[in-house]
């Protein structure tokens, strides 16, 4: 699941793909004719609006991109970075951007595609530049206040306007569409050309057009990876084959090979700090999808096996850890408290019971007690190792 | 040999936009550029006056956020990729020469201290603001930041407002 930094691609590797993705972009940018002045200037002057078609296309299709693979379960919102808002210094930075893109011809981006192709404006506007940040940093403490008022945090849009994600992104599109449509009649108009489109262009830009709408659509009507997922958990019936063991073979196979498995605890955590099987983890059920938790059912060494207050939630549970990886995983076939009293509080056989029943509380009893004790030396590893997910850091600033 | 035609504005948006969309994926934020020169802006001061950098509270304060050599930064390494792309880009399209764009009866000067001036604007507009067209309009569109898109309205905003005051620099009217 993305972002694939910082656990998947390591920070310094990460350099690399810097250096990649900005030959992409530096090679898309400049073919888009965004390396010469006379087309980015062009939007405010009205003769060529290059920039707000490249703009905005770029915008909605990484926009919808994104709402998709979150809702694909591929990429976690809540990591991603969303520039946060400081009214301010937003409105006052982005007007003497403003002023800057029109005197100096450029933007920061494009001035470098323009000098890698030799424009020597680009040159002269990445001088001054270069000044112009130098005199922000060196005399921040004059700025300081206005670029700290107004803090409203990573503020999304969406969420200010009290809308859905889907609606926003639908909205968005349809602005940029209705302004390309307007924005190519204004430049007709101005350059005196009687445009003729042929009815195949018309098609592909049509359909060019739908996609977004029909990808969103998509994204609103089914369910989400994590909607579906907790759907088939809540169906699953008590025969469902959920791979089970049994309290006597669990015993002994802690008893043996407790290196082996992760014993998980599904219940609350207020249950389990109370009283837990030896040698158990806690992962309550509903953070199951909690991203921390993810290597446990994504790993190859160990058995993870579930139990609960009743079987019944260690079956749900399988059915989404099977979903999230390949971990080999067993559900407890009786509840926390059946086995707690079958194993750990086995009832001494009436005089006279059979030999069976006298071998198998022996046999309990041994068990229980050699788990015990590797519990007790392992009394500092129980716990999970918290992960940190933290936030991506990122910005332009 | 005559340079070749601009790639259809939709279809560039579109690569564009898949580029933005693997960078979020991969790294979590989106794209950049003002960033990447600053950054050389502070390792320069950082190499020619390192009393002063160590003096002055900005770097301090960056420094403790990002520690190490100001230049290992993302952004730093993306822009050069960028440079290099949009030359392979040029080369390929046959539009690398040197040329200095301006509106006709425009003298060189007055273009060159236009830039400089533009420049400085930005560059100091871009740190006020916490990004420029791509860090935080663009990237800020992309993952639907409020900063990200009232800065965007910004930077039109203004430039449209201040286009008339300048057009002769651009164009002959």
């Amino acid at each position: 699941m993305g972002p694939l930094v910082p656990d998947i691609i390591g920070s310094e590797f990460n350099f690399v793909i810097a250096l990649l993705i900005g030959i992409a972009f530096g090679f898309v940018l400049e073919q888009a004719g965004f390396s010469t002045t006379k087309k980015l200037v062009g939007l405010f002057y009205g003769y060529d609006f290059t920039v707000l078609k490249v703009f905005f296309t770029a915008g909605i299709t990484a926009m919808v991109g994104v709402v998709l693979l979150a809702h694909l379960g591929l990429l976690d919102l809540d990591l991603i970075y969303i520039n946060p808002t400081y009214v301010r210094a937003a409105l006052i930075g982005g007007g003497i951007m403003g002023a800057g893109f029109i005197i100096g011809g450029f933007c920061p981006g494009t001035s470098i595609c323009a000098l890698a192709t030799g424009k020597i404006g680009a040159f002269w506007f990445i001088v001054g530049s270069l000044f112009g940040m130098l005199i922000f940093m060196e005399a921040y403490p004059v700025f300081e206040k206005i670029y700290m008022a107004d803090n409203w945090g990573p503020v999304r849009i969406d969420k200010y306007l009290g809308l859905s994600q889907e609606v926003f992104a639908i909205i968005m599109t349809a602005t940029a569409i209705a302004a390309f449509f307007f924005t190519q009649k204004i430049q007709d108009r101005l350059l005196n050309i009687k445009p003729s489109y042929s009815r195949n262009k018309i098609w592909t830009y049509s359909s060019f057009a739908a996609m977004p709408f029909i990808i969103i659509a998509l994204v609103a009507i089914t369910p989400n990876s994590r909607e579906r997922m907790l759907a088939k958990a809540g169906n699953i019936g008590l025969q469902e084959k959920a791979k089970e063991i049994m309290a006597d073979k669990l015993i002994l196979e802690l008893a043996n090979n407790y290196y082996n498995i992760n014993l998980i605890d599904l219940r609350d955590s207020s249950s389990f700090q109370k009283s837990h099987l030896p040698l158990a983890i806690n992962i309550p059920y509903d953070s199951l999808l909690n991203r921390s938790y993810e290597d446990y059912f994504k790993q190859h060494y160990k058995t993870n096996v579930f139990y609960a207050d009743h079987p019944q939630t260690a079956k749900k549970a399988y059915v989404i850890a099977t979903n999230l990886g390949n971990a080999e995983t067993l559900v407890l076939h009786e509840s926390a408290e059946q086995f707690d009293s079958l194993i750990f509080k086995a009832e001494i056989p009436a005089t006279g019971a059979s030999k069976s029943a006298q071998q198998l509380y022996q046999f309990r009893k041994t068990m229980a007690q050699n788990v015990k004790q590797i519990e007790d030396r392992m009394q500092k590893q129980s716990q999970p190792v918290k992960k940190e997910t933290k936030k991506v850091k990122g910005g332009c600033s | 040999m005559r340079a070749k035609a601009f790639m259809n504005p939709y279809l560039a948006g579109f690569l564009l936009g898949l580029v933005l969309l693997n960078t979020i994926y991969i790294t979590g934020h989106g794209l950049g550029a003002s960033g990447g020169t600053k950054s050389m802006v502070a390792a320069t001061v950082k190499a020619v006056a390192p009393d002063h950098y160590a003096n002055t509270r900005y770097y301090q304060e960056a420094e403790a956020e990002h520690p190490g050599s100001p230049l290992k930064n993302w952004l730093f390494f993306e822009i050069i990729g960028v440079f290099i792309g949009a030359f392979a880009s040029g080369v390929i399209s046959d539009r690398v020469a040197l040329k200095l764009e301006k509106g006709k009866g425009v003298s060189n000067t007055v273009r060159i201290i236009a830039s400089i001036t533009g420049g400085l604007l930005f560059g100091f507009g871009s740190q006020l603001g916490r990004g420029c067209t791509s860090g935080s309009a663009l990237s800020g569109m992309a993952v639907m930041s409020f900063g990200g898109i009232i800065t965007m309205l910004a930077i039109f905003g203004s430039a449209y407002m201040l286009a008339y005051f300048f057009r002769k620099l651009w164009i002959n009217k």
